[in-house]
């Protein structure tokens, strides 16, 4: 009597394919064991929306009785695996229904393995994960966040790496072979993916993570009202005017104390204040008002409500005021506006340093044009991931505004898009 | 949905495929399996994963048929009406508000004798906004002349699926059903599901001849012409004799399921777990069988016999079988994954269509009624075992102290 649960953490839309052919080769490769298994996903509104946290999770047992037991929960609430595949969501995830920050690592049984897919090292992802009780094993499967759409699927093999890291991690549930097997047997299967899946069984190395390790702060978390505290009517308390900052100079709105929206965010918006000329496209575009109007009437992108859509890159007229960068390049959610008011020299050291670093800075939502993937594969090592790329969603006007070199010079542009693309796509 | 490469284990259905799918994939399976041909589409979590899956197996060249994205779900319900008075076997669905939104063309679908089966992906009524099950939407037909069954798993949506079109185009009945799949819990879990060959849900399932009903220049009639007081009442008594008929019917279909397919319940109405020394009967109807039965077996564990009866067909009700199954029990709990406000009792719908059944019963054991899981929250094993205890309780009082109880509710 044995069994397997393990739960795979990614964005909304963006990487729900890939959490969802993980699962299902879960349950394949162990099938061929002769095992049973279930795959699934829970839904609430968020988890289907442009990168908000979501999870997938996949069950198998040695028999039907057994996985019952295990299934007959609304979620697992143990995991002996957490498959992570974006690393900024190591910082934690807020919005499954709302009962605040919740650790990547928090449902890991003792001595459980975290996977996540990353090209930082162990000890700066650490500084993201929340420290837990028990000692767990942290695996870092190289390369970066693969986020696509909702109807695509980027093909880059971090769902068939994923599975051949977690018959390292698991080999008395998924054999190497049956993962290889079951990978080039699915809908989305290949001979090279299967080679993919097992380099990635091969290469892939865990750490023990102590009780010491890990960031220290102490998730937020709320009490949720009884069914005779709350309103009548589905009436909610509106969020306060906000308050006049500096003699009334400047403007913060107050914000809904509950749902922080900050592990939304795979990108934030890093501000030049210097080039910024005031014309408050952001401030008013922005679905989450996350602006703070500073006494200067600049606009400050207030991390404690910014979900990193990338709306205020996108209507922002100035050439590089505001960029999309990583957000697993920031330990923490100041106020950039403090930071330049205290020292502008500093701040544009600090911006341009962000902003530079190629590795984190990018994100790509699937492919642009026709031989992407090959020139990717060709130009990195594939378990890197291969070439950044710099057109997508968020900061896909990043071409039409002149920064970034492409991977491609020679452009014409996309019917579709809009967007500067290579020639012949 | 890719085929796990793994013959199945025993003799009967040797020709069977292992596919692992969600019970909303499993009705697009056996919807090509049925070889539909017209079914109407406007998207609704969670019923939308049927939808895609239907598009996927027509753009995949596994099913031909005509694909017919209506401009909302009134208009959905209406094109397959027309479409099945012409002789198509047609699919449509919908969830929660998207199914109350289609109500007018919903109701009338039964008088005109249509034999179309809808999917209902369960879902709470907005507002407040949610997505989670409640079984409130496809329960507002009730008494309208639908029949109404609620599935389990992929596999049961797989074959319920077959077994409903069975049923409605059976001439003796031809009425409507709707199949009801818990939202997310079922809709949205993959598991290893069987998958007949076509040849023999073909021996299974035959054409739908609408015979002398069908709407066709060859058979000149019209079809729902304006009537008023000296036809009505003997129309409505037309679709009473219908949905009683359905009862021998349902039998004799699921006989048959299991004559052709090697599978499938000896008993179509309601399935029994562990209630033959049951003392205390749980009921309920959907997914929330699971924690239940799991919860069974660790009360048993500790002595306690509970047993449970999963209610698959709630119209036609089966209300003889039912008293004739509970009439050992000391007490019954039942589970309603929906609600009833101002109704007897204060209880859900189920609790009521049982406690009507057992009004001429003999043995009238203390009935509770439970409301549970509502919005999609979780039944849990600890809600179950609540629920045990004061079943227990009223068996050893001879009464109930309370007639209904709200479980897992923040109070």
């Amino acid at each position: 009597m044995a069994h397997l649960t393990v739960e795979v953490v990614y964005r909304g839309i963006f990487q729900k394919n890939l959490a969802a052919r993980i699962t299902r080769g879960i349950v394949l490769s162990s099938r061929k064991a002769g095992r049973w298994g279930i795959a699934f996903g829970r839904y609430g509104d968020s988890p289907q929306r442009n990168g908000i946290p979501a999870k997938d999770f996949a069950i198998v047992a040695d028999t039907k009785e057994e996985l019952e037991q295990h299934m007959a929960r609304y979620e697992p609430k143990e995991l002996h695996v957490t498959i992570c595949v974006d690393d900024t969501l190591c910082k934690g995830v807020e919005s499954w229904a709302w009962y605040g920050l919740q650790p990547i690592n928090r449902l890991l049984l003792p001595g459980g393995h975290l996977l996540v897919t990353s090209t930082r090292s162990p000890s700066e992802l650490l500084r993201d994960i929340h420290r837990k009780e028990t000692p767990y094993h942290l695996w870092i499967l190289p390369g970066k966040a693969s986020f696509s759409g909702l109807w695509v699927f980027k093909e880059d093999h971090t769902e068939a790496r994923a599975l051949g890291a977690l018959a390292k991690i698991a080999p008395e549930f998924l054999d190497v072979d049956a993962v290889c097997a079951a990978v080039q047997e699915a809908e989305w299967g290949s001979g090279l993916k299967a080679e993919s899946a097992r380099k990635a069984y091969e290469r892939v190395d865990a750490r023990r993570i102590q009780v010491s390790e890990g960031n220290d702060e102490v998730p937020f978390s709320f009490e949720k009202p009884k069914w005779w505290e709350m309103r009548e009517g589905l009436t909610i308390p509106a969020i306060p005017v906000g308050k006049p900052v500096e003699g009334g100079k400047g403007y913060r709105p107050e914000r809904n104390p509950y749902f922080k929206k900050f592990t939304t965010r795979t990108m934030r918006p890093v501000v030049n204040f210097d080039t910024c000329v005031k014309c408050t496209l952001c401030w008013i575009q922005c679905p989450d008002s996350c602006f703070d109007v500073t006494p200067e009437g600049l606009y400050d992108a207030n991390m404690e409500s910014c979900c990193g859509c990338g709306v205020c890159e996108a209507v922002c007229p100035v050439k590089d005021c505001i960029t999309m960068v990583n957000e697993a390049a920031f330990d923490d959610n100041q106020s950039q506006w403090e930071m330049w008011r205290q020292d502008k020299d500093a701040y544009q050291v600090w911006s341009t340093e962000k902003i530079r670093d190629k590795v984190t800075t990018e994100r790509s939502h699937g492919f642009r044009y026709r031989g992407q993937y090959e020139e990717e594969l060709a130009v990195g090592e594939l378990g890197l991931g291969g070439t950044p790329v710099a057109d997508g969603i968020p900061g896909e006007n990043i071409k039409r505004k002149g920064r970034h070199a492409s991977v491609h010079t020679d452009q014409s542009t996309s019917i579709v898009t809009g967007v500067a693309e290579a020639p012949g796509a | 949905m890719a085929v796990v490469t793994r013959p199945a284990g025993d003799a009967v259905g040797l020709d069977e495929q292992e596919m692992l799918i969600s019970g909303s994939e499993a009705v697009a399976e056996a919807l090509t399996l049925a070889d539909i041909d017209v079914v109407t589409a406007y998207p609704i979590r969670p019923y939308d994963t049927v939808m895609q899956a239907i598009a996927k197996k027509i753009a995949n060249g596994k099913l031909v048929a005509e694909y017919i994205v209506a401009e909302g779900e009134h208009s959905q319900f209406e094109i397959v009406k027309h479409a099945s008075t012409v002789g198509a076997r047609v699919f449509c669905g919908s969830s929660g508000v998207g199914w109350m939104y289609a109500m007018e063309a919903i109701t009338v679908t039964p008088a005109l004798r249509v034999p179309m089966v809808a999917l209902v992906g369960n879902r709470a009524l907005d507002d407040p906004g949610a997505f989670g099950v409640e079984h409130n939407d496809a329960l507002s037909v009730r008494d309208l002349g639908w029949l109404l069954v609620w599935i389990d798993t992929a596999q049961e949506a797989l074959d319920t699926t077959l077994i409903a079109y069975r049923v409605a185009e059976d001439r003796r009945v031809f009425l409507p059903i709707a199949i009801s799949a818990d939202g997310a819990f079922l809709t949205h879990s993959q598991t290893i599901t069987r998958v007949p060959p076509p040849e023999r849900v073909h021996r299974f399932l035959p054409a739908y001849n609408r015979g002398d009903l069908l709407l066709h220049p060859d058979n000149p009639i019209t079809v729902a012409p304006q009537v008023n007081e000296d036809w009505v009442i003997e129309i409505r008594r037309q679709n009473d004799e219908a949905i009683k008929r359905a009862y021998t019917v349902i039998e004799e279909v699921y006989a048959d399921f299991r004559h052709t397919f090697g599978r499938g319940p000896e008993n179509p109405w309601f399935e029994e777990y562990m209630t033959e020394d049951a003392e205390i009967i749980l009921m309920g109807m959907g997914t929330l069988s699971l924690p239940v039965k799991v919860a069974i077996r660790n009360l048993r564990q500790q002595g306690k016999k509970v047993g449970l009866i999963r209610l698959r067909w709630f119209r036609p009700f089966p209300y003889e079988q039912l008293a004739r199954a509970l009439r050992q029990a000391k007490a019954i709990g039942v589970i309603d994954r929906d609600y009833s406000f101002g109704s007897p009792f204060g209880s859900g719908v189920v609790a009521n269509e049982v406690r009507a059944a057992l009004y001429n019963a003999e043995h009238r054991p203390p009935l509770i009624g439970f409301i549970c899981g509502l919005g999609g929250r979780e039944v849990t094993l600890e809600d179950v075992n609540k629920a045990v205890d004061i079943c227990y309780a009223a068996a050893s009082a001879g009464r109930a102290e309370r007639a209904t109880y709200w479980l897992g509710v923040r109070e």
